[in-house]
């Protein structure tokens, strides 16, 4: 079965091609069905690759020899690990769902076809990302996803808005990407090889910890992860992706994609792990983004910005997991935010389809009876996040706060606080948009809706994910299914992931004493976060309006995002816009443009001289002709 | 027997008497007849080799070139016929049609 | 008796080669021409060369020439009319020229003597067999392939010609 792995990320690629080619031409019912199906055979097969995972590790499977250059060496090949089948289980499992939401979400759209090929292209190009064997093929995927995203962020191009923000995530990524690159390259210099294990392999063997050579390297490769994952200070493009459409923003900008830079580091975790400096920055970076972005989620009113800070907010957890070295939990974290966050972008998505296009949360309100379906999926995930015992998010970011427990006081305590944060601004987006009384226009109102069966079941499958994907972490907590070996090691994703992330942390009772302890405190701290909103917004509206006409300073700066795009513009974009206005006008129009031309003046001037060489008789040509036998006889003699 | 330099020397003149007409005159007729000189004048030192060399090659190459020139008459005299047609005229001189 | 033959065939044939490029009228030429190819024959076969001197008069003088006064009966066109000296800087380029690469042709014939093997085809040897039976004899054994090409070649000039001539409607 391992040896069909090929075809997860190549059905979605004939997909591509099918429905690139003829999609305009299909009916739509086909251009659904070839999309969906396509990623759905992906999902089996991996599903199917799991189960047959053996113990020991599984070769390569290489396709071909792709560069072949003296030392230089990239085959196309897939490397099958614990790590890559869960991340191929995830991608396409949640692609899958989201495909056949979007069938309901974009049923209208006139770039329907189009919409898929973009689709299914972009999971094509994650699942490569996540298969590759060696950094190239990585890097390959790595762009592919971006491409992908930026041409689904400007998804409705017509839009200036939509399409400014594609050029921004392109831009800004690129920043990331160039790092990246760079890293790659750094990595072939030294190692002499860019397959990933050999790497990891000659490293262990090679460098001491600390060594300076593998904290440049891992730094670079950062770069790249910081620009994908929208960390600090790269993250300004993935608000504005929320220009896409709503699956996309679920699919890519919040389960798969942005993911790909915590699985990246956790496939090259032994280097980290030799380079404490990069790590300590990988998990300042990503508790301080955990933060950030959460502060700025508190008081937006875009029910999609929200989610987007959110998702930035958790992705930074996911890199705080990696850089206290919890690279299993990080992936774990990564899983169940995949299942929460697109479940609530999708719930979103509903909404806002049911509101004909409405996102601003201060114009909805009491939709809980309108549309219960989509009420109940968004409250479980909300709990999700939250993490409300036992839904699946309270395991997986318990288990990263203690594990940061472990390492640092000051993490872990900037982590609770984010907790708090986290289950106070999502259950103000729960409140402010199921709750209470309709603040919807009344000419809107009558035509809200629950969506149709086609949105709603990805739904329910999600939300029945969130529920119980937690217990993938915790086999250890049920003792009953803990002894049978398929549930210990298949189904416990810390243990299952253990030949890839190295050994998971010692259990003393006495720690475990500790983590219960830890795990009471984030739970309260969750409700207490809870708490807050539900007075805020539901028994006391007026109590939010009075904070922040006190506090109206701080507001608006955090409502304007710390005004950090204002920043960037003064600090980058505007000298850089300038840079290019003098490279057009005086670089381009006067010198190069100068040179060509003068380059062409100057053959136009030969031409016009040599021209009279050829005077079109028959005679000159026959003179030559003899002229050059004389001189050749001569030159004989 | 007269000596090989003699031939040599003749079929020069005549070779060069024949570029001289296709140099100087207009009549593309005429010019073509010179051409036809000049082949003639180039067969002529092939027999006087081959009489000198004791070898009959020359007079296969001799023969050679007068099919050849055959062909290259019958075509020649049809691309004039074609020209004079279309411009009604066998002035080289008028006939410029390439220049640059 | 050789060398004055050679004398007189050779200055007949300077001259009417001369009268053909001087002469005003194109049939003129061509009868010069005509007187020519007579005298080369003559060579030829002062050559011991019958064979090709027998061509010479049927290939040449015959059918080629009649094709050249046919065309220049068809066309018509008169005495080419005195015109001024136009391109005469390059003429008389041309006239130099010619006359620098006949003195460095006549400086090589007069000076270099002819080194080369030698056949076996000796004047004692080509009477016995006879001129005609020995050119065959090597012409439809070593020179077989481009005898046949030159076939090919006389072909596609046929149809070249054909092709160039037809009034096109």
């Amino acid at each position: 079965m391992l040896d069909y792995i090929w075809l997860v990320p190549f059905l979605p690629l004939f997909g591509f091609v099918i429905n690139g080619l003829f999609g305009s031409r299909l009916p739509r019912r086909v251009v659904g069905i070839i999309a969906c199906s396509t990623v759905g055979l992906a999902f089996v097969i991996s599903l199917t690759a799991f189960f047959v995972l053996p113990d020991q590790p599984v070769p390569d499977k290489v396709l071909y020899s792709w560069i072949k250059v003296g030392d230089f060496k990239a085959d196309f090949a897939f490397q099958i690990d614990p790590l890559s089948i869960i991340m191929i289980l995830i991608v396409s499992g949640v692609s899958f769902v989201i495909h056949i939401y979007s069938i309901g979400y974009m049923h209208g759209d006139p770039g329907y076809s189009r919409y898929f090929t973009y689709l299914n292209l972009f999971v094509c190009a994650m699942l490569l990302l996540v298969l590759a064997n060696n950094f190239l093929m990585m890097y390959i995927g790595w762009e592919g996803v971006g491409l992908c995203s930026y041409l689904l962020i400007g998804f409705w191009y017509e839009r200036k808005s939509a399409a400014d923000a594609g050029k921004k995530a392109f831009i800004v990524t690129r920043i990331g990407d160039f790092g990246f690159a760079l890293g790659i390259m750094y990595i072939f210099k030294t190692f002499g090889t860019i397959d990933i294990s050999e790497v990891m392999h000659l490293a262990q063997g090679r460098f001491e910890v600390g060594a300076p050579i593998l904290t440049a390297i891992t730094l670079l490769l950062f770069l790249g992860a910081v620009g994908k994952s929208a960390q600090i200070p790269l993250y300004v493009w993935l608000p504005d992706a929320m220009e896409g459409p709503t699956p996309v923003s679920a699919l890519i900008h919040a389960a798969t994609m942005v993911t790909a830079g915590v699985y990246m580091i956790a496939r090259c975790n032994m280097i980290y792990s030799l380079s404490p400096t990069s790590l300590m920055v990988v998990a300042v970076i990503g508790c301080a983004t955990a933060i950030y972005a959460a502060s700025i989620g508190l008081v937006q009113n875009d029910i999609k910005r929200v989610l987007a800070y959110s998702t930035i907010s958790q992705l930074g957890y996911m890199f705080m997991a990696c850089g206290v070295g919890a690279f299993a939990a990080g992936i774990f974290h990564l899983m169940t935010h995949a299942f929460f966050k697109a479940l609530l972008f999708m719930g979103a998505g509903s909404v806002i389809h049911a509101l004909a296009g409405e996102m601003d949360i201060r114009h909805m309100g009491g939709l809980r009876r309108y549309m219960p379906t989509t009420y109940m999926t968004f409250l479980i995930a909300a709990l999700t996040i939250g993490g409300i015992f036992p839904f699946a998010g309270f395991f997986s970011k318990d288990e990263i706060l203690w594990r940061a427990f472990e390492q640092n006081y000051i993490l872990w305590a900037i982590g609770i606080i984010t907790a708090a944060m986290t289950s106070f601004y999502i259950f103000r987006l729960v409140f402010r948009t199921f709750a209470g009384e309709t603040r919807v226009e009344k000419e809107k109102l009558v035509h809200v809706h629950e969506s149709p069966r086609v949105m709603t079941i990805p739904l329910v499958i999600l939300g029945i994910m969130s529920v119980i994907g937690g217990l993938a972490g915790v086999a250890k907590a049920f003792p009953l299914l803990g002894t049978s070996r398929f549930f210990s090691e298949k189904l416990n994703i810390l243990r299952f992931l253990e030949p890839v992330t190295g050994g998971h942390h010692a259990e003393g009772s006495e720690a475990v004493g500790l983590e219960r302890w830890l795990m009471l405190a984030s739970l309260l701290i969750a409700l207490v976060g809870i708490y807050i909103a539900y007075q805020f917004y539901v028994r006391n509206p007026q109590l939010p309006k009075r904070l922040a006409r006190s506090l109206r300073r701080t507001y608006k700066f955090v409502l304007n995002k710390y005004k950090v795009d204002e920043l960037y513009d003064f600090l980058f974009v505007n000298p850089a816009k300038k840079f290019s206005v003098f490279l057009w006008r005086i670089w381009d129009d006067s010198i190069i443009d100068g040179i060509v031309n003068g380059t062409a003046g100057f053959f136009k001037v030969c031409g016009r001289i040599g021209r009279r060489v050829q005077t079109g008789y028959v005679q000159t040509y026959i003179l030559l002709i003899i002229i050059g036998a004389v001189i050749i006889i001569w030159y004989c003699l | 027997m007269v000596p090989l330099s003699y031939y040599l020397l003749l079929s020069a003149i005549l070779f060069s008497i024949g570029a001289v007409g296709v140099l100087i005159r207009r009549n593309v007729l005429i010019m073509f007849m010179s051409i036809e000189l000049m082949l003639n004048a180039v067969n002529l030192s092939f027999v006087a080799f081959s009489r000198f060399l004791d070898s009959l090659e020359g007079q296969v190459f001799v023969f050679l070139v007068m099919a050849v020139a055959a062909a290259e008459v019958a075509v020649g005299l049809a691309i004039i016929i074609c020209i004079f047609r279309n411009k009604a005229t066998v002035n080289v001189d008028e006939i410029n049609l390439m220049k640059g | 008796m050789e060398l004055a033959l050679f004398v007189i065939f050779g200055a007949v044939a300077v001259a009417s080669a001369i009268m053909v490029i001087v002469s005003r009228n194109a049939v003129v030429s061509a009868l010069f021409l005509i007187l020519t190819f007579f005298c080369l024959a003559g060579l030829y076969v002062l050559l011991n060369a019958q064979f090709i001197a027998a061509l010479q008069i049927i290939v040449y003088a015959g059918a080629i020439m009649v094709l050249f006064v046919f065309v220049v009966m068809l066309l018509r066109t008169g005495k080419e009319a005195r015109r001024g000296y136009r391109l005469i800087f390059q003429k008389s380029m041309g006239i130099i020229f010619v006359v620098l690469f006949l003195l460095l042709l006549g400086s090589i014939t007069l000076t270099v003597a002819v080194t080369g093997m030698r056949g076996p085809y000796t004047a004692e040897a080509v009477r016995h067999i006879g001129n005609t039976q020995a050119f065959a004899s090597v012409l439809f054994t070593d020179y077989l392939y481009p005898f046949e090409i030159i076939s090919v070649l006389l072909l596609a000039g046929i149809i070249g010609a054909v092709v160039l001539a037809k009034r096109k409607r």
